[in-house]
């Protein structure tokens, strides 16, 4: 009864998510006063149904209910309560109802805060998101509609993949979504403004919450399937250029493009038309990236059992949302004039810089991602991209950037002048330079020639950000939190820089075969190979093995490497051992049964490693507070002293 | 600049461009099973190459006619080869079948020293550095398995890992009952 529930939930979602579609965005069009007022019923309405209809689902993971063919293929009654939750996203027609669940969360988050914009606006945002979720819904219905029923039921579920069973995993795919839907909204909002015809500064300033809001989630999103990798996968890489992750990736490229645009657009009115495509393309490389790791084209890790039908279903939606959203764009961008111009070396320039490198730069993954789909029409021949592609034009176009973003951020809008900041921002590099050289040459032996550019660069970020919010302090003057805001993202960067170089130049690794009592070592550390004894857990059991860890002749840790199997999906998965010691990240995985009690191991230490996640993580605060500028709650509380449609563009208020 | 070639116009452009190579994309998509491989019934191609464990040595196709074996395209770059690598080890295990493996476009020393850590569940290994081998087999992306028949016809492709379903519904049931030389004739 349940899991029919469910499913007649989800067909009542998809008739008001078409109805939201239509009344807001023929409403406005045809100037119908009543049916822009059903749009919010019909927002509502969806949510309280796609919530229900996860709600079944959820409930048939929880009792078990293995009558339903989803349930049985990616659940088991040995698995705890908390995966058997979990593993409602742990495949294809799962994540897609949680992608629904979120875009229409995201909707009703939308239609409370476009609630005070002007009426035509709102409405018509609501109703490009209407189109969104009316597209998603027919899709899972159509293709992968997770309620259908097996007869007769299976005994026992096939249990969710022992590699998805973890606390890192089953977070991540939630607050990934979050972010990919988010960018939905600033798509919304490119799309209501070139159905409208208008984009003034207020646009940009009802837009950059949103936008800045889906970025902080993608970037915790990314930073946990990161983590999660890093110590599931078990050999300690965290980045691997897998077509998901670059599908992930690309579209928080485009999403940093876009807050710095919004930023020139709101405070000068200027780069409307590239805003817009920015909005549009953000978004749309989410769409993309949903295609080719559904559709089957292109090989990966994360990529989910294809099915006919479902490449062709994605490729069409693809075509009508993106499709004509470029079209409205090809039509109306030309309409939208810039109000003012600006100097060489204004602050419009540094942010135009950063937008050609980002998009340089994901143009670039972009290009490694779909080599193959390109090379084998052609004639090519096969061709697979890797690291050895990727890690080079990648850096071509992030240096730059990260070399200009000092200068930029103390540059002025409009005018050319550095003015007092340029000699501190000299001496700030140099001191940079020296920490930078110091650390590298100081503490560690080898690496290569790029890692003292990148801590100097790294730790110049942190600096240069930081004169703005201490100069203000000294001279008793609020920082406002959006500054605050940027700082602390700047300052995260900054960390990610430097954690990465050092991660890429001082990780060292080994792999041995040792007996009981054996003992290798890396750098001034010692290992010592105890032996391996079983172990036992709900669902899997195994073997774990205990290695005594020093440094330097003094007790470091006892770290326990795992191998587990398990029962019912008989697939075995390494639990490496991980241990924090002052910044390192000390990594002991078990590998094979040699005989004779030798086994092989792999042990590494890897250097700030785990700065990567926490500068994403800080970042995305970063984007957080920002959000809670005071500029935003009383822009939006004064709007309904303006008159809705062509309204006279006036400054912001902040 | 015209009404219709514009710098407004260039987005939907490339998109229609795009959205031509995502249709070819699906139709020669890897679909997993669903779309077979242009080599299942005809001859296996005929190799010859230099042995990852012993570089003096080679691998040949010759050496397998008469024997049933799983031909396995692998690298340690490829993250789903490592997934997939506890269940080959199963399989050797079983001493049902042999796996032949070609380590594709990688660093010997890197697979060497990978093996020596996660296990070997191979037969033989070939080396193909460059990757020409794995085009002659048509390998879109790694891993990918063929099993191959006494007579050397490739029988059955399997892209991405081989799972335990795979192993039991795909693969066994492809096999005679006892994979001697002599029962091949059973395909």
């Amino acid at each position: 009864m349940i899991p029919e529930l469910g499913e007649f939930a989800l067909i009542l979602a998809m008739l008001l998510s078409a109805l939201q579609a239509f009344f807001g965005i023929a409403g406005p069009a045809l100037k119908r006063d009543r049916w822009m007022a059903a749009v919010l019923p019909a927002v509502s309405g969806q949510f309280v149904m796609v919530a229900v209809s996860m709600g079944c689902l959820i409930t048939s993971f929880v009792n078990n209910d293995f009558s339903v063919k989803y349930v049985a293929e990616n659940s088991n009654s040995a698995l705890p309560l908390f995966y058997r939750v979990a593993a409602l996203w742990g495949a294809h027609a799962g994540s897609l109802i949680l992608w629904i669940f979120l875009l229409a969360f995201w909707s009703i988050a939308a239609a409370i805060g476009t609630a005070r914009l002007p009426k035509p606006f709102a409405s018509r945002v609501l109703g490009v998101l209407g189109v969104i979720s009316f597209g998603f819904l027919l899709y899972t219905l159509a293709t992968s509609n997770p309620f259908l029923r097996l007869d007769p039921p299976w005994p026992d579920g096939q249990s969710l993949n022992p590699l998805l069973q973890d606390p890192g995993l089953a977070a991540h795919p939630p607050v990934l979504y979050t972010g990919y839907v988010g960018l939905a909204v600033a798509f919304a909002f490119a799309g209501a403004a070139m159905l409208e015809g208008r984009l003034d500064r207020e646009w940009a300033r009802w837009t950059r919450p949103w936008t800045t809001a889906a970025w902080a989630f993608l970037s915790c999103g990314i930073a946990l399937g990161s983590w999660w990798a890093y110590y599931t996968l078990g050999w300690g890489g965290f980045w691997f250029w897998d077509p998901v992750e670059n599908a992930s990736f690309m579209p928080w490229l485009m999403a940093t493009a876009l807050i710095h645009s919004l930023a020139v657009t709101e405070k000068r009115g200027l780069f409307k038309s590239w805003t817009l495509l920015l909005a549009v393309l953000a978004f749309s490389l989410s769409l993309v990236g949903t295609f080719l790791v559904r559709s089957g084209v292109l090989v990966s890790v994360h990529s989910f059992a294809a099915a006919p039908g479902r490449g062709e279903f994605i490729l069409t939606f693809l075509i009508i949302m993106i499709g004509s959203a470029l079209a409205l764009y090809a039509w109306r961008a030309p309409l939208l004039k810039s109000e003012a111009g600006f100097e060489l070396t204004a602050r419009e320039s540094f942010l135009l810089f950063n937008n050609i490198l980002l998009v340089t730069a994901c143009a670039t993954v972009f290009a490694g991602t779909i080599a193959p789909l390109i090379a084998a029409p052609l004639g090519l021949g096969k061709l697979s991209v890797g690291p050895p592609y990727f890690n080079p034009t990648f850096l071509l176009s992030v240096l730059p950037l990260m070399a200009l973003l000092s200068v930029g951020i103390h540059s002025r809008w409009k005018r050319g002048r550095l003015g007092n900041r340029s000699r501190i921002l000299i001496l700030t590099l140099i001191a940079s330079a020296v920490i930078g050289c110091g650390v590298v040459f100081g503490f560690f032996t080898g690496g290569r020639v790029l890692s003292p550019i990148g801590v100097t660069l790294g730790v110049w970020i942190i600096i240069s950000s930081l004169i703005e919010p201490i100069d203000r302090l000294r001279r008793h003057i609020t920082i406002p939190r959006a500054v605050l805001g940027m700082t602390l993202a700047h300052i995260g960067l900054g960390i990610f820089v430097i954690s990465i170089t050092s991660v890429e130049a001082f990780t060292a690794q080994r792999d041995v075969a040792l007996a009981q009592g054996g003992i290798t070592r890396l750098g001034a550390y010692q290992f010592q190979f105890e032996g391996v004894k079983p172990i036992q857990g709900s669902d899997y059991d195994g073997v774990a093995g205990t290695v005594l860890v020093s440094h330097d002749g003094s007790p470091v840790a006892v770290m326990r490497p795992e191998k587990r199997e398990y029962f019912v999906q008989h697939i075995g998965t390494t639990h490496s051992a991980i241990y924090m010691y002052r910044v390192s990240n000390i990594l002991v995985a078990l590998g094979q049964d040699l005989g004779d009690g030798r086994w092989s191991l792999r042990v590494q230490v890897r250097p700030l490693v785990t700065f990567i996640w926490l500068a994403a993580f800080i970042m995305a605060a970063g984007g957080m507070l920002a959000i809670s500028d005071r500029r935003y709650r009383i822009a939006q509380a004064r709007e309904p002293a303006i008159e809705p449609v062509g309204a006279v563009t006036r400054s912001g208020a902040g | 600049m015209s009404r219709f070639v514009n710098r407004f116009t260039v987005p939907l452009a490339i998109f229609a461009v795009l959205v031509v190579v995502f249709a070819i994309g699906i139709k020669d998509s890897p679909d997993k099973d669903l779309i077979p491989s242009p080599l299942i019934g005809k001859p296996a191609p005929a190799f010859a190459l230099p042995s990852l464990t012993d570089p003096g040595r080679k691998v040949t196709s010759a050496q397998y006619r008469g024997h049933w074996y799983l031909f396995n395209i692998w690298g340690t770059w490829c993250i789903d080869c490592r997934i997939e690598q506890p269940m080959l080890l199963r399989i050797k295990q079983t001493g049902i079948i042999p796996i032949v493996g070609l380590d594709w476009k990688d660093d010997p020393k890197d697979a060497r020293s990978y093996l020596k850590q996660a296990g070997d569940p191979y037969q033989s290994i070939a080396v193909d550095q460059d990757g020409a081998e794995a085009i002659m087999w048509g390998a879109y992306g790694a891993p990918e398995t063929f099993l191959v028949n006494p007579e050397g016809i490739v029988v059955y492709k399997r892209i991405g890992p081989i799972t335990e379903r795979a192993w039991a519904q795909d693969i066994l049931p492809r096999l005679p009952l006892t994979s001697t030389p002599d029962a091949a004739s059973s395909s």
